[in-house]
């Protein structure tokens, strides 16, 4: 403390420091703001020749919307499917930590879920390829036998279990934890004295949780979704690894032929791709871009109109 | 409520018993225990394999306990049971493919452990087992500069939102975009740096710097994140008593606002590195891959654990499943790196958590 006063004593000092260190925190404020509209700007430029590619550049289609297209319903049923399954799952999981589990067993829980997010992408693809995969195959082989006449199921049977989804499996393990933390915190902000009124005239704790909890976390569980997607839309290398793609449009869900996704797509064929080629590749990462900003734009708008002052 | 009291004529013993009659505490464990051994007897006669059997266990118990309830206790209770166990069932279900893949990374992984495998590169190496030491060198370079470059941007940016932000429109811009930029996606990353390189030297430059750069872009907001939590959460009185005694801001900040939080920004910065050292998409795009070690972050194609693990997995050559093998060594090294950098972020949290005043 005394090396303070003794050296903040010369006012000319004070009034030099003070703007500078400002303007240097302000700089990076904006290196950030200039970092974001940078990648837009970068794939624009880029990406504009590959949006008018011949067919050659674009895998055979004529046009690149034709090229496009495709790609789009994968990433999207792809994280659907995942969403599908991770949604339930992590509500459920948010319950237990926040309202059912006693206090040390949802420590662990939540410590474990933190794991299950720290687990690299390219490990879940390697788990995904060289054992969900392959250990699903009984269970389509199954599905196909006795619930075929539901399109999702219809064959051929895929015989290495590299589907979309197996992959929307392996993206729902991915973003569950995403989802589950920040449903978490919005349960555990429900208003207690509620809670407690609810189980003072007899509720049971589902009662509680279905009337007090529920109502209030609504909105914090549909944002967590949406950043959930988000996440599932532009996720790569697990897709990348664990789909065997042919870059059909297709709702069979286990058979051999899959849709492909934009992330895995570029992540498959970029080290191959040259000239206008690339473009397209780029063309296509600027649709992702825009896709996942809106998604991700509509989640934190619904979190701030929910929690004000508060963020997930 | 007045039902439940109604009720109360039934039992023949006149208590002042206001609830219904309910499951003994030990009911559920009984009803699992039932469960398991019904489904173990059944798998066993069918011959089925332990996923059917554990699948069927569960169903059992989730029909079999709420049955069981709403005959003693009445349909309220019974689905309050039912909500309980298919709370539980989702743990147990998202719990199995973290125990699953750590069991599996451990099982294919650690066999390949040993010196050749840390020391030596991939370079010339055909038809036996190489090395990751160009891979784990190049994780190690290209994770140092993004930290180098997230960290100062990050810290400074997060001093400008808590200490000089206010209210003002543009700190609430920063603010939103740093929460929509942790949304990007890894590979667009990669492609944005691409994109920048690419227009800068020319098409087709692949290099370590440019993955680094990639790498911040995911960095940063997470940095930002967590070191304005931290400095939030520095108490008003001390910025003040500095002011008294005639600091200016910018020491107060630096001398005495950021040694406050230093325990809590150090482990944030530790998270944000456990995070983004597994990253692959961008690397895959932006440095490539190759088989030599290469100490250039400036030049050249550098490996990385990350693409290492995907290109050789993935790779078909003349002996796949000793490049497989390899992923999964690879992938357990990662693994282990990840899981100690979080383990060490937990401990600094605990050991450096911010001084309150006393």
């Amino acid at each position: 403390m005394n090396s303070l006063v003794r050296t903040s004593g010369s006012p000319r000092k004070r009034s030099l420091g003070d703007p500078a260190f400002a303007g240097l925190t302000r700089s990076a404020a904006l290196a950030i703001l200039v970092a974001l509209a940078g990648v837009a700007v970068f794939l624009t430029i880029e990406g504009i020749p590959g949006f008018t590619a011949p067919a050659d550049a674009l895998a055979g289609h004529t046009t690149f919307l034709g090229y496009v297209w495709p790609l789009v319903f994968g990433t999207v049923l792809a994280a659907v499917l995942a969403l599908v399954i991770a949604v339930p799952l992590s509500v459920a999981l948010a319950l237990a930590v926040s309202h059912v589990a006693p206090p040390r067993v949802a420590t662990g829980i939540a410590y474990v879920v933190d794991l299950l997010a720290a687990v690299p992408s390219v490990v879940y693809g390697l788990w995904g390829i060289g054992f969900l995969g392959p250990q699903l195959v009984p269970l389509y082989r199954w599905l196909n036998a006795h619930a075929a006449w539901i399109p999702f199921f219809a064959g051929p049977v895929s015989t290495t279990g590299r589907t979309i989804l197996t992959a929307g499996l392996v993206l729902a393990v991915m973003v569950m934890p995403i989802i589950t933390a920040i449903t978490r915190e919005v349960f555990a902000r429900s208003p207690r004295l509620t809670e407690e009124a609810a189980l003072a005239l007899g509720a049971t704790r589902w009662e509680m949780i279905r009337m007090v909890v529920l109502p209030h976390g609504r909105s914090g569980v549909v944002s967590a979704a949406m950043l959930g997607l988000g996440r599932a839309l532009g996720e790569t290398m697990a897709v990348a690894m664990v789909l065997s793609a042919s870059g059909v449009v297709t709702f069979h869900l286990i058979s051999s032929t899959n849709p492909s996704t934009i992330a895995a797509n570029i992540a498959l064929t970029f080290a191959d791709a040259t000239g206008l080629q690339v473009n397209a590749l780029i063309a296509t990462g600027l649709v992702l871009f825009v896709l996942t900003l809106l998604v991700n734009m509509a989640a934190r708008a619904i979190v701030v109109r929910s929690a004000p002052g508060g963020r997930p | 409520m007045t039902q439940l009291l109604l009720d109360r004529s039934a039992p023949p013993v006149p208590t002042l018993d206001l609830q219904r009659p309910r499951l003994p505490r030990w009911a559920p464990v009984v009803v699992l225990g039932v469960s398991v051994a019904g489904a173990g007897l059944l798998g066993l006669l069918l011959g089925w394999s332990l996923a059917p059997m554990v699948i069927v266990a569960v169903l059992a118990f989730i029909v079999l306990l709420p049955a069981w309830s709403s005959v003693i206790e009445g349909g309220r209770a019974a689905r309050n049971r039912l909500a309980t166990a298919l709370v539980w069932s989702a743990v147990g279900v998202a719990l199995a493919p973290l125990v699953s893949l750590l069991w599996k990374v451990v099982q294919y992984g650690l066999p390949q452990i040993n010196g050749r495998f840390l020391t030596w590169s991939m370079r010339n190496v055909i038809g036996e087992p190489g090395g990751i030491f160009h891979a784990i060198i190049g994780t190690l370079l290209i994770t140092a500069l993004a930290t180098a470059i997230s960290v100062p941007v990050g810290l400074l940016a997060a001093i400008h939102l808590v200490e000089y932000g206010g209210t003002s429109r543009v700190t609430a811009l920063v603010r939103f975009l740093v929460d929509v930029m942790t949304g990007i996606p890894s590979i667009v990353a990669g492609l944005f740096a691409y994109a920048l390189f690419a227009l800068i030297i020319g098409p087709g430059t692949q290099l370590a710097l440019g993955g680094a750069v990639a790498l911040s872009l995911l960095m940063v907001p997470i940095v930002v994140r967590s070191t304005e939590e931290m400095l939030k959460l520095v108490p008003q009185e001390l910025r003040e008593a500095a002011y008294a005694l005639g600091a200016p801001r910018w020491r107060t900040i630096v001398r005495v606002v950021l040694p406050t939080a230093s325990g809590g920004i150090i482990t944030g910065v530790t998270l944000a590195i456990a995070r983004i050292i597994g990253e692959t998409a961008p690397l895959l795009i932006v440095c490539g891959a190759t088989d030599s070690t290469n100490f250039d972050v400036l030049k050249g194609q550098m490996a990385s654990l990350s693409v290492f693990i995907y290109s050789s997995y993935t790779q078909t050559g003349t002996h796949p499943e000793i490049l497989q093998g390899m992923a999964w060594g690879a992938a357990f090294v990662l693994i282990v790196v990840v899981m100690a950098l979080n383990l060490t972020a937990r401990l600094l949290g605990r050991f450096l958590s911010p001084r309150r005043p006393r």
